[in-house]
Formats: C-alpha cells, sequence, structure tokens
C-alpha cells in the first residue's frame, strides 16, 4: 500500500527539483517550513518527531534542502515530510504539509473489529511496522 | 440640512400621538440625518414599492414594521425609550439599472435584539414586513453585525482551521461526494459506495439533504455500514476520513439520538439541513461544540428565498446567520455546475463565511464592512454538477478552504467509484502543485490536467467523458455594481 497522507501523495514522488519548487512557494508566503518525521505513521499520530525547529529563520529553498537531505541521511527509511507554518493571526496553523521520503516497502495498517452490542463495532486502525521497537521498523 | 416635505418629516410632541394614522415617515422611523452608531445592527433592503409609494415612505415602513411600530399611533409607545428603539430607515437610493427598485439602509439599536438567537434576529428583520401591502416586493441584501454582537455567539464549533488540524490536511480543498442514487439504496449498497469513494481518495463522503430514515434504509442501518467504510478505508490509506451522517429529523430527540449514536460510532463528522430551523441549527451546534463534531449544514430550501433578486433573502445574509449560529460546512456554491451562482455573488458568501474581516466590496454584493470578531470561520462547500475538468476553474475562483463535491463525477465514472475518485484527486493535487510553481492555472489548466492524465488512466477516462460538459446559463443572482463603481 501507499500512505495518502499530505498534500501531494496522489502524484508520482516529488523529485527535489519539485520539493524545492514548494518550499519557494511557501517561502515567498512568509511561512515558516520544517521537517518531520516518524516510523509510526498512524494516522492519528499528531506528532511526528521534529528534524530540528521550525526554520523560521531561513529565507532561501536551498538551505532547507540541505536540512532535508541531512534528514534522509539520518532516516533513510522513515517517513519524512515538510510542513509550512502561517503564524498570522486566525491561521497559526500549517498551510501545506507533505510527503517528501517513505520507506521502500509500506505494510498498512489492518483494521481491529470489536463486536459490540446492537451490531455496532469498535475499531482499532494498527499499523503493522509499529509492532516492532522504535528504530527497526522498515 | 435637508428640506423635508410634510409627509416625510417626523411628527414631535402631542401631533406625534394624537390618535390615527401616520405615515411612517412621520412617525420617525425614516430619519436622513442619522448616523448609524458602531454599536447598531444595520441591514440594506432592496425595496419595489408600490405604484404611488415614496421609496422613503417604503423605507420607514419597512424600519417600522421590522422594529417597533404597527400600522396605528399607539400611546403606550410613550412608556419607552421610543425614539431609541425605532429602527431608522436612514439612507435610500435606486438601485443602478433596475428602475422602481431602492436599497433601502436601515439601523437597529442593538436592545432590539436577544443575544445570541438568530430566531429573535430573524423574527424582526424578516418576521412580518415581508407581506407588507404598501411594497410589491422585497429583498434584505446584507447586513452589518457590531463586535458586541457577534460576540454573543460562539459561532462554528470547529471552524476551517482546527477542521484541518484533526484531519491532518491542509494546503489543498478537501473533496467529497454525495452518495447517489439519494434514494433507494440499502445500508449495505450505501456502505459500497462510501467505502469505493474513501478509499479511491476522497477525504469526505455525504449523505443527501433528504436520505433521512425511510423503509428502504433505517437510519441505524446507514450509520453502521458507513461507520465500517470510513474504518476501512482509513486502515487502506493512512488517511482520516469521514462522511457526513444526516441526522436531520422531525423532532430534536431524534436528531439527539442520532448525533450521539454516530459518536458512539467514531464519526468525526454529522451533518443537518437548513429546514431544520434556526433554532434547531444553534441546538446541534452547541451538540456539536460539546462533543468535538465537525457540523455540515446542507442548504436545503434556500433557493425558495434567496434566488430571485428582487423577493426575498439574500443568501450572503443566510451565509451571516450560519456563521454566526454556528454550523462549520454549509454549501455556497460552485460558480461553475449545474446550480445558480454567479462568480462574483458566489465569491462574496465565500468572503463572508471565511474571512476574519470583510471590507465594503459592491462588486461582490458586500455592502457593509464586517468584522468577525475573532469567529471561526465556516469551510463551503462546493458541490452540483462539477467534475475533474474543471479544476482550474474550482481553484481560480474557490480557492483552498473549500470541500469540492463530485457526486456524478466520482460515482458516475466509467471505470467504476474508486477510479473516479482517485481521477478527482489526482486532478486536484496536480493543480495545487502546478499553482505553487507559479503557473498560470486559469489559461493552462487544461494543459496541466492532460499531462496529469498520462500517469493516470482514470483521469484520462474522467477527462474523456466530462471534459467538455458546461452549464453555461445566465445567473439570476447577481451584483448590481459593475467593476470600478462610483462608491457613494
Amino acid at each position: 500500500m501507499r500512505i495518502t497522507q499530505g498534500t501531494f501523495s496522489f502524484l508520482p514522488d516529488l523529485t527535489d527539483e519539485q520539493i524545492a519548487s514548494q518550499i519557494e512557494y511557501c517561502l515567498g508566503k512568509g511561512w515558516a517550513v520544517s521537517i518531520e518525521y516518524t516510523d509510526d505513521p498512524h494516522p492519528r499520530n499528531a506528532y511526528w518527531e521534529m528534524f530540528g525547529m521550525p526554520m523560521f529563520d531561513i529565507r532561501d529553498a536551498a538551505g532547507v534542502m540541505t536540512e532535508l537531505n541531512a534528514c534522509r541521511k539520518t532516516f533513510p527509511r522513515h517517513y519524512i515530510k515538510v510542513n509550512a507554518f502561517d503564524s498570522t493571526r486566525g491561521r497559526e496553523s500549517l498551510r501545506l504539509s507533505f510527503i517528501v521520503g517513505r520507506p521502500a516497502e509500506e505494510p498498512g495498517f489492518g483494521l481491529e473489529r470489536q463486536e459490540g452490542p446492537g451490531r455496532s463495532v469498535r475499531y482499532t486502525t494498527r499499523s503493522y511496522a509499529t509492532e516492532r521497537p522504535q528504530g527497526e521498523r522498515y | 440640512m435637508r428640506v423635508l416635505d410634510e409627509t416625510k418629516r417626523a411628527k414631535s410632541g402631542a401631533a406625534r400621538y394624537r390618535p390615527g394614522v401616520l405615515k411612517y415617515a412621520q412617525m420617525g422611523y425614516w430619519n436622513p440625518e442619522y448616523s448609524p452608531a458602531a454599536t447598531d445592527v444595520l441591514a440594506l433592503f432592496r425595496i419595489t414599492p408600490q405604484e404611488g409609494v415614496e421609496p422613503e415612505e417604503a423605507a420607514a415602513a419597512v424600519a417600522g414594521e421590522s422594529s417597533t411600530a404597527t400600522w396605528t399611533v399607539v400611546w403606550t409607545d410613550r412608556l419607552t425609550a421610543c425614539d431609541r428603539y425605532r429602527a431608522k430607515a436612514y439612507r435610500v437610493e435606486p438601485v443602478p439599472g433596475s428602475p422602481g427598485q431602492y436599497f433601502a439602509y436601515i439601523a437597529y439599536d442593538l436592545d432590539l435584539f436577544e443575544p445570541g438567537s438568530i430566531a429573535n434576529l430573524s423574527a424582526s428583520v424578516i418576521g412580518n414586513v415581508f407581506g407588507f401591502k404598501p411594497l410589491k416586493a422585497l429583498r434584505l441584501e446584507d447586513m452589518r453585525f457590531p463586535a458586541a454582537y457577534v460576540k454573543t455567539f460562539a459561532g462554528p464549533p470547529t471552524g476551517i482551521v482546527v477542521e484541518r488540524e484533526r484531519l491532518d490536511k491542509f494546503g489543498r480543498p478537501l473533496l467529497g461526494a454525495t452518495v447517489k442514487p439519494k434514494l433507494g439504496l440499502s445500508g449495505k449498497n450505501y456502505g459500497r459506495v462510501v467505502y469505493e469513494a474513501l478509499k479511491g481518495g476522497l477525504d469526505f463522503t455525504k449523505d443527501d439533504e433528504n436520505i433521512n430514515s425511510q423503509p428502504f434504509m433505517h437510519w441505524r442501518d446507514r450509520f453502521l455500514y458507513c461507520m465500517e467504510a470510513v474504518n476501512r478505508a482509513q486502515a487502506a490509506t493512512g488517511e482520516i476520513k469521514g462522511t457526513y451522517l444526516n441526522v436531520t429529523a422531525g423532532t430534536m430527540e431524534d436528531m439527539y439520538e442520532r448525533a450521539e449514536f454516530a459518536k458512539e460510532l467514531g464519526s468525526v463528522i454529522v451533518m443537518i439541513d437548513l429546514v431544520i430551523g434556526y433554532t434547531a441549527i444553534q441546538s446541534m451546534s452547541r451538540w456539536a461544540r460539546r462533543n468535538d463534531m465537525i457540523l455540515h449544514l446542507h442548504r436545503a430550501g434556500h433557493s425558495t428565498y434567496t434566488r430571485q433578486k428582487t423577493h426575498g433573502v439574500s443568501f450572503r445574509v443566510i451565509s451571516k446567520w450560519m456563521r454566526l449560529a454556528g454550523v462549520d460546512h454549509i454549501h455556497a456554491g460552485t460558480v461553475v455546475g449545474k446550480l445558480e451562482g454567479d462568480p462574483n455573488s458566489v465569491q462574496g458568501f465565500y468572503n463572508v463565511l471565511r474571512e476574519g474581516r470583510n471590507p465594503q466590496d459592491l462588486q461582490r454584493g458586500i455592502f457593509f464592512e464586517q468584522d468577525w470578531a475573532g469567529l471561526n470561520g465556516v469551510m463551503p462547500v462546493a458541490s452540483g454538477g462539477i467534475h475533474a475538468g474543471q479544476m482550474h476553474q474550482l481553484l481560480h475562483y474557490l480557492g483552498e478552504d473549500v470541500v469540492l463535491q463530485f457526486g456524478g463525477g466520482t460515482i458516475g465514472h466509467p471505470m467504476g467509484i474508486a477510479a473516479g475518485a482517485i481521477a478527482n484527486r489526482v486532478a486536484l493535487e496536480a493543480m495545487v502543485l502546478a499553482r505553487n510553481e507559479g503557473r498560470d492555472i486559469w489559461n493552462e489548466g487544461p494543459q496541466i490536467l492532460a499531462a496529469a492524465a498520462k500517469d493516470c488512466a482514470p483521469l484520462k477516462a474522467a477527462l474523456d467523458v466530462w471534459g467538455e460538459v458546461t452549464f453555461n446559463y445566465t445567473s439570476t443572482d447577481t451584483p448590481d455594481f459593475v467593476p470600478t463603481p462610483a462608491v457613494a
């Protein structure tokens, strides 16, 4: 399977040139770009690990790409995403978030059902990868 | 100071309260000298007076009948601070290009309204006055609410920003589809459509406005099958998915029961129809806020009073009321689809729903500056006759904070429902990518889609089937001001 979180997961994997172009767009809007990675891509995992702080003061895409390449080197088999944060009043949230790195094999998720009364079911989405300890998952 | 003739000037003292009938202007409801206070509620009406009725008197009548007046003088006015409670028509001007129609500006004191009640507000401003005989037609075009009044409403229980954070979806419009056929499917078959569409790549599916609890599908059955579909699709994609479970019912008790069941099953969103009424909407908004639920509103019925320009209530007013009442989604037009929607008018509705502050914008039909005083934004929903081939136009007109709903454009796909969903999602992501890269999507849109279709057979099939489908009809609800207006 292919996890389709993030803004561009339905497109072929973006090239570095395409990634840099998106980062330029974000920086042009005044947003702060950050890089996050995880080996627990559960849809409700709100807190991927931060690869450093959001780059509030980096104003060119090349600087961000340097950081991204460092992240890829350190975590070659993790999911990696690029986020852009907008601190404008009333937004104060992400404006763009897209996956730029993923493991070669994505085992995906199983669905567990706990049957309850009246045909109701309590569902649990379980990541196959997280059965193994952190750092040994992909 | 303008000298008013006798029939348009307010009488004072004993002459004002002599028993009998006075013109509304003479009763004090027309006051061209009045300068609206920052705390006044303002309304702009389009009035079409009967032959022989002066526009100022018609405007005064609207002010009177929507505030304190009755048809004759009553001495009991003098037991109140009646000068203050009288609404004041303070400006009347002809509608550009529409002989016999006038814009009437009316100011209402804030104390005329109960805090936090759309029912009370609407009972005043559209309560009696729309049937008033001296007017041929009447339309409420726009309203301005002072911050003090806005703050008496809790507004959308979730709001655009928090909805995106909960769903973990940023930087693109959300995608949805209404399950079709809207009536007749069994619960099991209905859930199949939901599963295929969500697994394929949509973020949301949706019950239609009139799918409640019918002989072919009981509501409980629908909810159970739909949540199986949602959870299956989440596991298949790793994304948060939702389906708007319509909890509309005949009584509040039934609606609460259905909403509670949706919550127990883990749904992130429930849905109501506009026809349940303003108070029911506000009640469901409170429920949604208490239960961390996104609240979707289908504007069922609105065209009966929003579409014709001379009579009714503009949808921009309904948009403002619903933002105050507190819904998270509202259908607000597509521009390019099968349903009514002039581009400027629709953009006006979207701005009213989404922005923190609306400047006056006559081209888009916005007559008053409105500060939303920190109230959450409502996510507009574009639904009705739209397809992947229009993606560049949709993104251009409607922007990013919108749910694009392709019902027929997903379910009618020649390769199946999931393929239809893939086509829409690929078209959308390709268009956002291109826009962010600085491409001119308005002009290059078709080429961008064609290029994306090279890697995506479902998109190619969608473009082959629907690429040329358009709905080019003249809109009825258009702004009255053309570009470069002289703003009075």
